[in-house]
This record gives C-alpha cells, structure tokens and sequence, in this order.
C-alpha cells in the first residue's frame, strides 16, 4: 500500500481530471506530489455530480467538454505513478461511469495503472458486494465515506470495508468551500475511532491552513477539492502547477506563524 | 453494448429491489435519512389513524375517487376496442401527483420535519407539492429547470401563488434531471430538517415503493369501477411512463392478472437518435442514475444523456426500476409515441371528448388511438388519464398555431 501519511496532518489532495486538459492534470497533480500531498484522488467527471457544489461541477463539465473518460483518467493514473512511485493514488468516480465500463475490466485496469485505491461517491456498503470483491481480488483499497449523520452501526460497516484510509465527512452537505470547521467533524473522527485502526482523512469544506491546522487535532489527513480546484479554474494551464504548489505548502505553515 | 455488471448480487428479497433493479445508490450523508424514511413509512403504513388521514384528504380535498369515463363518442370514430378513460385530471391541482403529495406530506408532518423540498418537470409535482404545504403550513422549495419554466410557466405562477419558493436550476440541460440533481444537494445539505418529496417512483428506496404505494388507488378505483360496468377486466391499462409514477399506479393492481396487458408509453421526442427522445427501453442500458439502479440513457462512457420531450414530464434519462423490472420480465409492454402524436392526440380527445388532456397524458391516448382500432369491439382499453392540459395552453398555442386575442 501506498497510500501512507508520513507527516502529520497528511494531505490528500482532490482533481478533477481533465480539467482543463489531462496534460494540465498530470502537471498539476505531479507538482501536489513534490509540495507535498501524501494522496492525490483523480476525479473522473461525470455529467450529473449530485454531491458536488458549483466548483467541482463546473469542473467536471470542463473536463467533459473534451470528453474526458474513464480510460482517460486510468491511463493518466499510469502517467502520475509511473512519475512518482511512492505517492498514493485513488480512482474518484460516481458510480454510473465505473458499470459502464465494467465492474471487473475498471478492477484490471485501475489495478494495473498502479492506482491505490477507488472511492465511488454513490457507493454504500449494503450495495457492495460485487464491489468489493473486486477490490480485493485485485487488491485495491476501497475508500469508503463517513458521514455525520451515520449512526455507529453504519460507522461500523463502513470502518470493516474501508482500507487505505477512511474519507470522514466534516459536515452535512455538497462539496465546496466554507468559513469554518464545524464541530461535526471531530465528534465524527472520535465515533469513527472506536472502530478502525485506519487513518482517517476529513473533507469537504477545507481551504486554508487553519482549516488544516483544526484537523490536525484530531485526524490524520486533510483532504483538499474544491479550494484547488477553483484556483485551477482561476489559473492557466501553465500558471496552475505553480500555483497549486505554493497553496500546498502554506496549508502546512503552523497556524501560529499565520496568526503573527 | 457493454455488459453491465451488478454492483451487488441481485436478490428478490430485499428491501427496495425488483429484480435487479433498484436499491441505493446515494451519498452517505443521505443513509440516515432514508433509513428513517423507510422506517416511519412502514410504521405509517400500518397505522390506521394515518391511513384514515389520508383517505379523508384524498376524498374530500383532492377529489377522489376519480371516475372512469367510457368515451364513447371516441370509441365510435375509432371502430375497436371501447376505450375508456380514468380521470386522474380531475384531481384537485389538475394531475395524479397530488396522491403522493397529500401521502408524503403527512408523513413528513408525522415526522417532525416542517420544510419541503420537490423537483418537478411538467409543474404538476410542484404544485401538488406546494398545494400540500399551503394545506400543513409546511415550508416549500421546489426546484424546477429553467427550460421547464419557461415552457410550464402558468405552473410557476401557480406555485408562487401558493407561497412555494420555485429556485430555477441552471445546470445541464435544464430540465427534470437536474431538477432532481439540484433537489439531492439540497436534501444533503438540510437533511436534518427537511423532507424530500420526491415525486415519482425513482430514486432511491424507500421511494420507488412509497410513491408506488401511494398511487396504487389508481388502479384500486380502476378495477372496482371497470368491474362494475364491464364485468370484466380490462383488454389493456396504457399509462404515459416518465419516472413512472402514473404508470405503476395504474399497473400495480392488475399485475396478478396475467390476461391484462399492461402498456406503458415513453416520449419519442423528435427523432430516435441518443438526445432527441426519452425512450429508455429503446436506447438505454442499465446503470444508475439518482440513486437508483435502472435503464439509463447515457452515452459509451457512462456519461448520462440529454433527453427531449415536448412534455416536460416525460423529459427524463431514466425510468423507475419497477418498471425496469417488469419490462424485463415481459409482464409489462413499452412502446413510444413522438411529440407530434401526442399533440394530434391531445387535439383529438379535446374535439371528441372534450377533454383536454396534459402533453405526458396525450402520449396514453396517442396509443389508445393506434391499437384501438386494431382490436375487436369486445376488447376493452383503460388509459390512465394522468393530468390535464391547462398547463401547456403555452405550448400548444405555439405548436399549434393557435391564435389568441
């Protein structure tokens, strides 16, 4: 397994691939890895993202304008493991592209793109049988979400299922940015504890350093979309990697040196 | 066509699965709420002092039962099987939506959740909607395409009438898929208060059942009544097939009798190629759109397709997984009927009957006008009359050529 948090708080980082060009992905993602992202997720666009807010659906339909597809974001997968060995890489899809491709070809194929892990947005434990029995026989880690309203028996479930890490909603809600961490997230980390060893990554809403430095307190990793992903939309493709480089490292940068 | 592969081991046991089709499909965010849901659906459905509720409201504020009508000067000019019509437009706020609405909104109110939220396509689920709210003094948001709501606009006015907020959804193509879209990151960010009145028998379960279960009186007052003026079972029951709400309601009780053929009617838009129609067993595959596990019309890559429809209601990519079911099974027939059928169809009625039937309803009478007089004189046809066209006076003066003041 690659996907490992070496500093803590980790930081995995959410693209939409595609967006603007696979090109632009590859040099985004690549420049997130050496800025120092333990995780990049590799968002696979897709035309109806009913859990995503404004800047990642704004995304995606950038990414489909060219008619970027699943084996797209697959054969960029290889391109980013082939770059960088040791980062960790997860496949992020809604689940309607993965059956059309197939259940058992997206196992192969993600396998051998040397992807870590796979998690599907609309994608819950009671439904996924075949799902992982696919990831196991390929051994893929599936990344399951958590969220605040989950009572403890469907933290259970989603701790048993999940390997690599498990994706810890901060709030209720769509993706995308916000003022502040609510306290929703850290009672949800501490229920989640109780049942798994593995590490646990907060999302949605985290766009700065403090956000990151909150999290820190209680989890292992950050996860990073929506506030990357719009500085892509508001960069050039040449413009991006740079930036995106230069957001990464300030969210590490201790919230007391921010403060002063 | 690329083989589809289940996301789980099929099984006719489960909760919220027909055949294959069906289940969740949803954000985890979402789980808690539909476990609820399910839960206090069944605890209500149980509960005889809900279900007495219910039926007063159906009666005496909706309007039921509502009549079948033998049309009989329109069986005459055809020549075949008498056809009659069961008329759900008589309902109060003009279409069958309001059957769910009344159920679902009682139940919302039975579990303490005082805000509303509802897609809709035609209008006629929003104004069903925010006609139910008006009635529990309930909060009401309906999310409604802008294409929709310029071309069912005396349904926004009506909405805004009854003190419903109608939020125009911008995204995709505008209609009743991103309707519902814009409706699940509503109910995912409000989920603790709020109540998702979905508005056909899609999504994920319990929806599929409940909204079902809801419309089942359709086809309860169908049998009794054809019944009793026939002495017989129908030929036939047609319905128009957009989620499917109408149609299941109008199926389910003849299901069991395999001698009743049972015919659903999907838009066949302008044309058959992928975007110009909303056929899903003629050019869909199974997949899952909305959280639900059914026939899709998407593209090669799993990319979900634009659909079109002169009938906003029937504008939609995919199609309730009990109907998936029982067109795999056989037990239920799909067929098309395009844009311009249905309006010479709604023309039709409207001069012999005088009845003048919404556009999605004028896709039931357009096959009722074709297989009619292919059949014999004994043969009887039950189309389910779904809404009434008030609503699309717009397009029809448009299409129609229709001279105004």
């Amino acid at each position: 397994m690659a996907i490992q948090f070496a500093q803590k708080p980790g930081l995995v980082v959410y693209l939409t691939a595609g967006d603007p060009t696979l090109e632009a992905t590859r040099s985004v993602a690549i420049a997130a890895i050496d800025a120092g992202a333990d995780v990049i997720e590799l968002g696979v666009p897709f035309s109806d993202p009913l859990a995503d807010g404004p800047i990642i659906q704004r995304a995606s339909e950038r990414a489909l304008a060219h008619n970027t597809r699943l084996k797209d974001v697959l054969a960029l997968a290889a391109e980013i493991r082939a770059a960088r060995p040791s980062a960790g890489l997860v496949i992020f899809s809604y689940l309607n592209p993965i059956l059309r491709y197939g259940l058992t070809r997206f196992a192969d194929d993600a396998a051998a793109s040397g992807a870590d892990g796979v998690l599907i947005t609309d994608m819950i434990v009671e439904e996924a049988d075949a799902y992982l029995a696919e990831m196991e026989r390929v051994k893929l880690a599936p990344i399951f979400l958590a969220a605040p309203t989950s009572p403890d028996d469907r933290l259970e479930a989603i701790a048993t299922h999940s390997k690599g890490f498990i994706y810890a909603i901060s709030r209720v809600g769509i993706t995308g940015k916000q003022q502040s961490m609510t306290s929703d997230a850290a009672a949800l980390v501490a229920r989640i504890r109780r049942w798994t060893e593995l590490p646990i990554a907060v999302g949605f809403g985290i766009s700065n350093a403090n956000h990151v430095a909150q999290v820190a307190e209680f989890a292992d990793a950050a996860v990073i979309g929506s506030a990357i992903v719009e500085l892509i939309e508001r960069s050039t493709p040449e413009t991006a990697p740079g930036a995106v480089a230069r957001f990464i490292k300030g969210l590490r940068q201790p919230v007391t040196a921010l403060a002063r | 066509m690329a083989s589809v592969i289940l996301p789980a081991a099929p099984s006719e046991s489960r909760p919220g699965r027909f055949g294959i089709y069906g289940g969740r499909y949803v954000p985890e965010t979402l789980m808690a709420a539909l476990v609820e849901l399910e839960h206090e659906y069944e605890v209500a459905k149980a509960d005889a002092a809900f279900q007495a509720e219910l039926t007063l409201l159906l009666n005496d504020f909706a309007g039921r039962p509502t009549p079948l009508y033998f049309a009989k000067r329109l069986t005459e000019q055809l020549g075949g099987a008498k056809i009659y019509l069961k008329r759900e437009d008589l309902l109060h706020t003009g279409a069958h939506k309001i059957n769910n609405a009344l159920g679902q909104g009682l139940l919302a109110k039975r579990m303490g959740k005082h805000r509303i939220i509802a897609e809709t396509g035609a209008g006629q689920h929003g104004v069903a909607t925010a006609t139910v709210c008006a009635l529990l003094g309930m909060e009401c948001v309906i999310y409604m395409g802008d294409v929709d709501m310029a071309r069912q606009e005396l349904n926004v006015l009506r909405m805004r009438l009854l003190g419903a907020e109608v939020r125009g959804v911008s995204s995709g193509a505008k209609t009743l898929k991103d309707a519902i879209s814009e409706a699940m990151r509503d109910w995912v960010t409000n989920v603790r208060t709020t109540h998702y009145l979905l508005g056909s028998a899609l999504g994920a379960h319990p929806y599929p059942t409940m909204v079902r279960d809801f419309q089942r009186i359709i086809s309860i007052e169908m049998k009794q009544q054809i019944l009793e003026k026939e002495g017989r079972l129908p030929t036939a029951v047609i319905a128009c097939v957009g989620g499917g709400s109408n149609a299941i309601g109008a199926f389910y009780e003849f299901i069991p009798d395999r001698q009743v053929r049972l015919i659903g009617v999907e838009a066949g838009g302008r044309g058959t190629a992928l975007g110009e129609h909303a056929a899903r067993f003629s050019g869909g595959v199974p997949g899952v759109l909305q959280g639900t596990f059914s026939y899709v019309l998407q593209d090669e890559n799993g990319q979900i397709a634009q659909t079109h429809s002169v009938s906003a209601g029937l504008d939609y990519a995919s199609i309730g997984p009990e109907h998936a079911a029982l067109h795999d099974s056989g037990r239920a027939e799909y067929v098309s009927q395009d844009d311009k059928s249905a309006l010479d169809a709604v023309v039709k009625l409207a001069r012999t009957e005088g009845i003048l039937p919404a556009l999605e309803s004028a896709h039931a009478v357009a096959e009722a006008l074709r297989l009619a007089p292919t059949m014999p004189a004994r043969d009887i046809l039950v189309v389910n009359l779904s809404g009434r066209g008030d609503k699309d006076m717009g397009i029809l003066a448009q299409e129609l050529h229709i001279q105004g003041a």
